[in-house]
């Protein structure tokens, strides 16, 4: 067997860069999808109710809004199966409260947000990147998050296969940024093989179920997670818990699952960070980018080359937790920086922070509904 | 009645501390037994159950049995349940809801779970009020009795849960009170095993928030005036008009025939790939 | 349901009952009373007619009304460790001597 040779089964397909996040989530096993529909991010939702019902066991299920769409992805998830939702702006907005239920549970799940221009209504058909701190910090009190990005068709398949083997590890939500534009592009994309494809499904505990701990305090920071009516009956509570999952106020034990709740995602931090260094080894002048911002950045980036400018992209793929020693990596390199975002400069605040007045940095928000064009990035890096 | 009590006792939690933090007199307890009994008498393994609530007094029910247990957040107790309903089928999910919790801010979860008719059984634990917070008035406070945040009599009409939920299309709609748990035991009963969306209103009142506010002194007192206002659907059709203002109507209001949701898809699901 | 007086007894978990006081109110028989300690205590323990209000409405599971002639669990072990008594001493000393 060994020495034959497999074919590769992938194929090619022309998608939008919402049927690519169906796409990688059927690949990555998701068999649950429930929400509401909000532009522009509904195809997700139209091509999940086509496709999940085929499934052996899949499940769409259109809910009475966003609250309740990441309320049954919750149910799901706990019932052991591998659950999303997609939303847009507003809806984000109504999700917030169980974002952070899902944080405290350490129930995984995969949320796409398909960002439009805000506040509130907006402009629903207009792409920009507002919702990057708010996917942050969206959700009351502290808590650790994932937070992805794609900028293009093919990226969206592989980030939405990442964000659930991510959310399966880490038992975390993890929410995956798009914009408009990205979602509606449509062009050519090539599916894996399955085979290839990496997949992580969560841990079930294989001990008896009297010596299982829901919330244990271990070295991973993770404990294995078992779907509800195996067995392990245990309590799943909103309300600060104990390694049993019963409530609790004992300052100690308070400490200990916010802590383990941080631990979990920094001690795995390298795993989790994922950038594109484009042209960075003698880089001088440096772009640090994030979803289709970066896609033009990217030609900007040569085109400068072209011009005779040692010009540079850090693509961040992962915005939360963010990248700090690959950020801090450009900064020591390079004198001057651009960060060029489709918001009123919400990833600048991150690198300035990290920057600590070490080299330059040069904002480029756009805020007006249109893309940042390579165009304007390229005079950007002109004027150095 | 023989070993109600060691029966009950079995399927309690035991690592949890009791007695449980219902204030003396809460009639959450009574309820707490009497699912008890129901699911015992249906003979369900403790696994196979799934117990959902909401934010409130009833949402601490949960943690003192041990069957699978949801502590949601406040009035989504429905939207979690439906997933986990939807993802198992196998499972009986059982959803325990205060008023505020189903009728306030998660009003609109039950309006669609009962329109879906997905098989889940609620049981809307009506105390008038807003127990857990201290008092305030709910959408079930009934007109002109006092509360925290209405110290001059409330204005608003009251909701009747059970009808909200009839004319949503929940396809069984009863009520009971926690003065009549064997009648409380046969609804709830009935509900976990009705096919579709199986709603229970039960009569719970809290006397420690709504009781010292409306002048119960104790919550016997409340239990009495309880027992007096409460009569089953039949006499109540018997009654005269003048004698029906404010009585507590007990009974099935809705039972009909149907199909749950999550059948319904399976059945799709099977046509699909052409399995039947 | 219920049967006749006289075969059951009534079993109060006191470290459990809170005081409420509903088995005192409702209890057809006036079986129970609450103590100076305020929580319920069994007064009359043969005029309970084994109607079950009590056990099926106690908010806090901490009454038991159990068949006469039966131990509870409890008791039955209670019961079998129970330290010798000058009776049962007495019995030893009969058997040894006859």
């Amino acid at each position: 067997m060994a020495a034959k040779s497999r074919k590769k089964r992938t194929t090619e397909i022309f998608a939008l860069g919402n049927e690519a996040v169906v796409e990688g989530a059927l690949l990555a096993g998701c068999t649950f999808y429930a929400g509401y529909p909000i532009t522009p991010s509904t195809e997700i939702a139209e091509e999940m109710s086509a496709r999940l019902p085929r499934l052996r066991g899949g499940v769409f299920i259109q809910m009475e809004d966003e609250i309740a769409g990441l309320g049954a992805v919750i149910g799901a998830s706990l019932a052991g199966r591998k659950a999303m939702t997609a939303t847009s702006g507003p809806g984000f907005s109504l999700m917030q409260e169980h974002i952070g239920y899902a944080c405290i549970t350490e129930v995984p799940l995969v949320l796409a947000n398909v960002m439009r221009t805000g506040p509130s209504t907006g402009m629903p058909t207009s792409p920009a990147q507002g919702d990057v701190q708010q996917a942050r910090w969206g959700t009351h009190g502290d808590h650790p998050i994932i937070v992805l990005s794609a900028g293009d068709v093919q990226e969206c398949l592989h980030m939405t296969v990442t964000a659930f083997n991510f959310a399966e590890k880490y038992r975390t939500p993890v929410i995956l940024l798009l914009d408009e534009v990205t979602a509606h592009t449509r062009e050519k994309i090539t599916l894996p093989d399955p085979d290839d494809t990496y997949v992580f499904s969560r841990l079930t505990p294989s001990m008896p179920p009297e010596w299982y701990l829901p919330y244990e305090d271990n070295m991973r920071g993770v404990s294995p997670m078992p779907p509800l009516g195996s067995g392990y009956r245990y309590h799943v509570t909103g309300l600060i818990h104990d390694d049993h999952g019963y409530p609790t106020s004992n300052p100690k034990e308070v400490e200990q699952l916010m802590q383990r709740l941080f631990r979990k995602i920094d001690q795995f931090f390298y795993d989790i960070q994922m950038v594109d260094e484009i042209m960075c080894e003698d880089a001088e002048i440096c772009v640090i980018a994030y979803g289709c911002v970066a896609r033009a950045a990217e030609l900007a980036v040569q085109q400068a080359r072209e011009r005779g400018e040692k010009a540079g992209l850090l693509k961040l793929k992962t915005l939360f937790p963010f990248p700090r020693p690959a950020v801090e990596k450009m900064i020591r390199k390079c004198p001057t920086l651009i960060v060029p975002e489709m918001n009123m400069g919400q990833m600048s605040r991150e690198i300035k922070r990290v920057n600590n007045g070490q080299s330059k940095i040069h904002t480029l928000n756009r805020v007006d509904g249109q893309i940042i064009t390579p165009g304007q990035i390229l005079s950007r890096i002109l004027k150095g | 009645m023989a070993k109600v009590t060691q029966l009950i006792h079995n399927y309690l939690r035991h690592s949890k501390r009791f007695p449980h933090v219902f204030c003396p007199g809460c009639g959450h307890g009574i309820v707490l037994g009497s699912l008890i009994r129901s699911v015992h008498s249906l003979g369900l393994a403790k696994d196979d159950v799934v117990l959902v609530a909401g934010i409130g007094c009833s949402g601490r029910i949960p943690v003192y049995v041990d069957f699978n247990s949801v502590h949601t957040t406040h009035g989504r107790a429905l939207t979690f349940a439906t997933g986990i309903k939807m993802a198992n089928p196998r499972l009986t999910v059982i959803v325990i809801m205060g008023d505020g919790d189903a009728l306030s801010i998660g009003g609109n979860h039950l309006i669609h779970a009962a329109r879906r008719n997905i098989g889940l059984a609620a049981l809307v634990l009506n105390n008038h009020i807003y127990g857990m917070t201290g008092g305030q008035s709910s959408c079930t406070t009934p007109l002109g009795s006092y509360s925290t945040t209405t110290p001059f009599g409330q204005l608003e009409e009251e909701f009747d849960i059970s009808r909200v939920a009839k004319v949503c299309g929940s396809s069984f709609v009863a009520r009971t009170t926690v003065m009549q748990a064997r009648h409380m035991d046969k609804m709830i009963s009935t509900a976990i095993t009705h096919p579709g969306f199986g709603m229970v209103e039960i009569i719970s009142p809290c006397h420690t928030q709504f009781g010292r506010k409306n002048r119960f002194k104790t919550s016997v007192d409340m239990y009495r005036w309880l027992q007096k206002k409460s009569v089953s659907l039949d006499k109540f059709q018997e009654l005269p008009p003048e004698k029906r203002k404010d009585a507590v109507v007990t009974g099935i209001f809705e039972q009909k025939d149907c199909i749950g949701l999550e059948e319904k898809h399976a059945r799709m699901r099977r046509e699909l790939r052409g399995e039947t | 349901m219920s049967g006749k007086k006289g075969e059951t007894r009534v079993k109060i978990f006191r470290d459990w009952c809170k005081g409420c006081g509903i088995c005192v109110a409702f209890c057809p028989s006036q079986v129970m009373k609450l103590d100076n300690q305020g929580k319920a205590r069994v007064v009359q323990d043969d005029e309970c007619i084994n109607c079950g209000f009590c056990e099926i409405h106690c908010p806090d599971f901490a009454i038991m009304v159990h068949p006469r002639e039966e131990l509870t669990p409890f008791e039955a072990y209670i019961e079998e460790v129970r330290p010798a008594t000058r009776e049962d001493l007495q019995k030893t000393r009969n058997n040894s001597t006859g």
